[in-house]
């Protein structure tokens, strides 16, 4: 048999390993411009403070319960927000994508979802749902359904005409061939648009916290504001760009269970 | 005429027992109502239990239309398909007790990227309900028949075009159907898994008995495979002639070099160029 197997695999690896090494220098390097600048320029510790400060407070806070009840007030939101974001994007994408007259149809008012100033519905949601968790899971899922709704779409819509053909001839049933079809050649589509989706529900749940509330890193983040504790306001902020970290790895490691197939899993 | 070849009418019966595949008067326009096309003028064509017909013309000459409307995947304009005694079409709907009886092969092997070759092979029996471990072993020895045996776990992307062509004719065999229908199945590989393709096919045929209508626009590939060539014409597709290739089996790839090969190979070439 003249056939051979080929393994594309091994071409990726070469660079896989590089980020393990470029990341950690370059945070070192910006810490250390970061440094110095504090040291050498004498700025006042109120508008930039200095890395080691900033680590110091940021540890205290690992140590801090009421630290940690904020992180979990704004974990549980963010996930809500997103779990509904994703219900509603993922249905909604798997109709639309089939059913062309209900996708012009609808389009102009996913579209208004988006172009509507979000932090303007804050207000409106506190009004209706009061201080609670409510409004900032609402924001939450309104932003983050967006993008798993289009790539949902997407990959509905992308389906071969070939592999349609396969299924009509095997004599599946509607049904069958939206599960085995439709449904498994939109998930890498799917889960690239939760990987947007999860970070824009942080988003929107702290920028939820931060408008209205009493609880939450966005909340935590403007009582530091607000005593001007800037070693604290940096201490937060890091706590959040570390959550969004893990989220979004965690999304993404969704890839390597669900798709291991798609050649995106090996990258 | 040639030794191997001989000429037919269309309208003349072959054999004596029902064939497997009738088409009677079956024609399909395609487009708008004010500018419609027509792809395929009415067809008649009996194929008997076990031939290997090759459809051959040009393209445009609608012998993919008429694959794919013997295969259930489009509905004729006029005129009635058979299969094994079964009406394929009723009011335009395919009807699935005539669709069981029939595989499908594409150019692509169009394999799911998601499953496995084992699992795209056994994908029919599974959404026949048929137990794992039934349907598995079936497919291997599926695999086994098309020579793939040792790449059960593997993804469609780890293979080569002719090994997924094979796995493709696996999957269309998995339930059983008594014809398969391929389109043009080796078409997009090079001319020597091409060529090896062909013997395999044979080989294939030859092991399971199965109808097999194989549609190409090679002259070479049609005479060394077909028992029957329908020679299609186009402007509107139609059947122009009838070809009986008469080589004995199994035919090994050396026939082609044969002076009876090549002069049928001429006949039909000419004809080719002529109704072109």
């Amino acid at each position: 048999m003249t056939d051979a197997i080929v393994t594309p695999v091994e071409r990726a690896n070469r660079t896989k390993y590089l980020p393990w090494i470029t990341t950690p220098a370059l945070v070192i390097l910006l810490v250390l411009v970061w440094h110095f600048y504090t040291v050498l320029s004498g700025i006042s510790p109120f508008i930039l403070p200095a890395p080691s400060k900033v680590w110091q407070v940021w540890v205290g806070m690992l140590y801090s319960p009421r630290a940690w009840s904020h992180t979990l007030t704004t974990v549980t939101s963010t996930l809500l927000g997103f779990f509904f974001g994703m219900l509603v994007g993922v249905s909604l994408g798997l109709v639309i994508g089939r059913i062309r007259w209900l996708e012009v149809t609808l389009n102009p008012f996913i579209v208004a979802t988006q172009v509507v100033p979000k932090v303007a519905l804050i207000p409106l949601f506190v009004v209706w749902f009061g201080f609670g968790m409510t409004p900032k899971v609402l924001v939450a899922a309104v932003l983050s359904f967006f993008p798993i709704l289009t790539n949902t779409v997407l990959g509905v819509k992308s389906v071969e005409a070939g592999h349609r053909d396969v299924m009509t001839s095997i004599n599946a049933t509607r049904l069958q061939t939206f599960l085995q079809l439709d449904l498994r050649n939109a998930l890498p589509y799917i889960i690239t648009g939760m990987e947007v989706g999860v970070v824009l529900a942080i988003i929107g749940t702290i920028v939820g916290e931060y408008l209205g509330g009493s609880a939450g890193l966005g909340y935590m983040l403007v009582s530091e504001m607000n005593s001007y504790q800037t070693d604290g306001l940096f201490a937060v902020i890091i706590h959040m760009t570390i959550l969004g970290f893990v989220f979004y790895f965690a999304t993404g490691l969704l890839r390597r269970f669900m798709i291991p197939w798609h050649q995106s899993a090996h990258a | 005429m040639s030794l191997a070849g001989s000429m037919t009418s269309p309208a003349q019966l072959e054999g004596a027992a029902s064939p497997i595949i009738k088409l009677s008067a079956v024609s399909k326009w395609y487009g708008t109502r004010d500018r419609p096309v027509h792809a395929l003028a009415e067809t008649n064509l009996d194929i008997a239990a076990g031939e290997l017909v090759v459809l051959l013309g040009p393209s445009g000459c609608g012998k993919t239309t008429l694959l794919r409307m013997i295969g259930g995947l489009l509905d004729p304009t006029q005129g009635r398909i058979d299969i094994s005694d079964k009406e394929l079409w009723k009011n335009g709907e395919r009807q699935g007790e005539a669709v069981a009886n029939l595989g499908m092969v594409f150019q692509d092997a169009n394999l799911f990227p998601w499953l496995t070759i084992e699992e795209n092979v056994a994908l029919p029996l599974k959404l026949r309900g048929v137990p794992k471990a039934e349907r598995q072993a079936r497919a291997r020895d599926l695999m086994d028949l098309v020579k793939i045996t040792g790449f059960e776990r593997r993804w469609p992307k780890e293979l080569s075009g002719g090994m997924r062509q094979r796995a493709a004719i696996a999957r269309a065999l998995s339930y059983g159907p008594d014809i398969l229908l391929m389109d043009e199945p080796f078409g997009a590989l090079d001319a020597m898994t091409r060529d090896s393709m062909n013997v395999e096919l044979q080989r294939i045929w030859q092991e399971t008995g199965k109808t097999i209508i194989v549609v190409t626009h090679s002259i070479s590939e049609a005479v060394f495979l077909a028992d029957r060539i329908v020679l299609l014409s186009p402007r509107p597709g139609r059947i122009d002639s009838i070809h009986h290739v008469t080589f004995p089996r199994p035919r090994a790839l050396d026939v082609q070099t044969s002076l009876e090969f090549q002069s049928l190979v001429k006949t039909l070439r000419h004809r080719l160029a002529e109704v072109e």
